[in-house]
């Protein structure tokens, strides 16, 4: 085989390798998609996040309009301090609600923005006062039992 | 008997050290005179034909193949909850991030490292190495250096051949055959695969179990016993510890890239 | 293409003074001294083990001297780096026992070779050079045909023309005639004879085969026990009455060689461990 052959079947090869690159980035991956690196940033604190990630969406009415950038936990308030990114062609009003819900049942948490009625909008850097805390299963059970016990030991007199 | 026992195993562990410093010794001679590649390119073409072009069809059978199993497996279990659309996220994430880079490096060690073994260790059993070294031509840039480098390069690429097969299979079996929506399909994978943290960590992964796995065929190879059975044994070792370190590799990758994620 | 030094102008290719040579613990040469003229045709004999292809070794730099000193073309071969040594590998041509071509190369490729690699010479020089070569050799025909195809003789004799493709100044031939039929060890006696009328190298012969050797040979060294044991023309060796010399021509089993490998009494053994 000569060296012409060689070098067609290794270009065929490592085009092949790119394409496959590519398929990777744009159909299998996110890489087109809203990556987080532009938008404006806005913080929120929770009182607890549950299980919501750095990199988790952030959707308005069901539309991914950001990413989750950063978690950290404030150290004199214990409140969990999460700060995003949000695609600058969107905007918030300032009385915008912050909650962390979860897709489906099992499915992964989210913050979701729910817009106010305020007419001025969040600037880069703004906090959002008004947050709704991820709902943890095992608070709402217990709160759950407590009424229960409440209600009957007070049925019971 | 007892001495005996510590005999052996301090006899066995300073062949071990041994056959580390040499091995050492050998890759940093190899990785330092790898620059011929460049200087040469022609050279690394025909190593990567006959590593990479020759494996194509292997890798990407294959990987079609793992992708189809996955589909049916992962369908199985997911349809219990209810949550079928993940399977497109389910199998990308299994292959771009392990199965892609563990399985492709696996079968290249099997299919081209081992060859790459036979035919150094048969070079140097009959002569052709001396010769060449007699000749004034570095054995070592010449003939080593591009077969090690060729599995650098090619690996990374038929790993991500691999999982885009896969991927591709998964899509037969799951949207075609099964009847998964096919917008939610693609939607539940690109939302889960995010390209700087799976696909080019995985990629980062290939390229390690391609250093690995071209030093160890080569080596074997340069140190076989100039006999048939010498080379027939390096050419086992290879294979052994090949998918030896890349799984255990593969471990520590994973450890160290993706803890802090989950 | 020879370094000008002092001592490549004058008339010693080769100077081997007080040389010692082993493998780990085995001490293979031990104050070995042979000096070889230019332009010198020289087989060097001994039974097997004894150090003629370490010499060859040596002489290439690919083995190191323990001690003494190893002089090619008046080069220190021990004190040269990897450029001066591969430097100096460029003057000399080596004919390995099976030819050792390049299995995945062409008769013409593997001739081609030492061109490729160390000339900058555009193709259609290399390819006359390659031509001129192997018609040198009797095998222009053959250039097409993959190692593989060739007979053994064949196959030597195209490592013969590879190896003087940059006309080296030295030749060494390891075992150069061992698993050939007669007439192919004619063919490559021969050959060495004539290169070496022809383009003035020195040539040394490593090789048991005693009838061609002694044809060719200017002169011929024994080497046992780690030292020059003998040092003679060839027709002193046909004449000695040495024993050990003639067990060497004519092939006899037991002698000053022992048949037997160093072992405890025969009936000693027997009984000892019955």
């Amino acid at each position: 085989m000569n060296r012409s052959k060689f070098d067609l079947a290794v270009g065929v090869f490592v085009a092949l390798g790119m394409l496959a690159l590519g398929f990777m980035a744009l159909r299998v991956g996110n890489l087109a998609s809203f990556d987080g690196s532009e938008g404006y940033r806005l913080e929120a604190r929770f009182d607890n996040i549950g299980g919501l990630k750095s990199r988790a969406p952030v959707k308005s009415a069901g539309v991914v309009v950001g990413r989750v950038e950063s978690i950290k936990l404030d150290n004199t308030t214990y409140e969990a301090v999460v700060s995003l990114r949000v695609k600058p062609e969107y905007r918030f009003s300032n009385d915008t609600i912050a909650s962390i819900l979860t897709s489906g049942l099992l499915g992964e948490q989210y913050l979701s923005l729910d817009v106010g009625g305020d007419p001025s909008y969040l600037s880069d850097g703004a906090r959002i006062v008004k947050t709704q805390s991820a709902f943890v299963l095992e608070k709402l059970i217990g709160q759950f039992l407590f009424n229960k016990a409440a209600e009957s030991s007070g049925t019971s007199k | 008997m007892l001495l005996i026992g510590l005999e052996a195993l301090g006899a066995s562990i300073t062949r071990t050290l041994d056959r580390l410093g040499l091995a050492a010794r050998f890759s940093w001679g190899v990785v330092s005179v790898a620059g011929i590649c460049l200087v040469r390119f022609s050279l690394l073409v025909r190593e990567m034909y006959f590593s990479g072009v020759k494996s194509l069809a292997i890798i990407s059978v294959s990987g079609l193949f793992v992708g189809m199993v996955l589909a049916v497996q992962g369908y199985e279990v997911l349809q219990r909850f209810g949550s079928a659309e993940s399977l497109g996220s389910l199998v990308a994430l299994s292959l771009v991030r392990e199965l892609g880079p563990v399985v492709s490096a696996l079968l290249f060690a099997g299919r081209a490292s081992s060859a790459v073994t036979a035919e150094i260790g048969l070079m140097r059993a009959t002569e052709q190495l001396a010769a060449m070294d007699m000749m004034a031509v570095n054995p070592l840039a010449r003939i080593v250096a591009p077969r090690f480098m060729a599995a650098v390069v090619s690996l990374p690429l038929l790993a991500v051949i691999f999982s885009s097969a896969g991927v591709l299979g998964a899509y037969l079996v799951g949207v075609q055959l099964i009847g998964i929506d096919d917008g939610a399909f693609w939607s539940q994978m690109q939302a889960s695969v995010d390209f700087r943290v799976d696909v080019l960590n995985g990629l980062i992964k290939s390229v390690v179990f391609g250093v690995a796995v071209g030093l160890i065929s080569v080596f074997e190879g340069y140190h076989a016993a100039p006999t048939a059975e010498g080379v027939s044994s390096a050419t086992t070792r290879t294979v052994v510890t090949s998918s030896l370190s890349v799984l255990v590799l593969d471990f520590v990758l994973t450890v160290s890239m993706f803890r802090g994620l989950s | 293409m020879s370094v000008a030094t002092t001592d490549a102008m004058t008339d010693t290719m080769i100077e081997l003074s007080n040389v010692r040579f082993g493998y780990s613990e085995r001490v293979i040469l031990d104050g070995l001294n042979l000096k070889v003229p230019r332009g010198q045709i020289l087989a060097v004999m001994g039974g097997s083990g004894s150090g003629k292809t370490s010499l060859l070794g040596l002489l290439g730099g690919r083995n190191h001297a323990w001690s003494g000193e190893v002089r090619v073309a008046g080069q220190n071969v021990s004190s040269l780096n990897r450029a001066g040594l591969y430097g100096l590998r460029r003057q000399l041509g080596m004919l390995f026992q099976f030819g050792a071509l390049f299995t995945d190369l062409t008769v013409f490729d593997n001739v081609a070779f030492p061109y490729r690699e160390q000339t900058d010479l555009p193709e259609p020089v290399i390819r006359d050079l390659v031509l001129m070569k192997l018609e040198a050799v009797g095998l222009r025909g053959a250039a097409q045909l993959m190692p593989s195809e060739l007979s053994g003789g064949m196959s030597r004799r195209v490592a013969l023309a590879r190896a003087i493709a940059l006309d080296p100044t030295l030749m060494m031939y390891d075992e150069p005639f061992t698993g050939l039929d007669p007439i192919s060890v004619g063919i490559i006696g021969r050959l060495i004879e004539r290169l070496n009328q022809t383009f003035g190298m020195t040539s040394i012969i490593v090789t048991h085969d005693l009838n061609e050797t002694l044809r060719i040979a200017d002169r011929v060294v024994i080497i046992s026990e780690g030292k020059v044991y003998r040092d003679m023309k060839p027709q002193e060796v046909r004449e000695s009455q040495d024993p050990f010399i003639r067990q060497f021509a004519d092939g006899l089993p037991d002698g000053p060689v022992p048949f037997h490998y160093p072992s405890p009494a025969y009936a000693d053994q027997l009984i000892g461990e019955a």
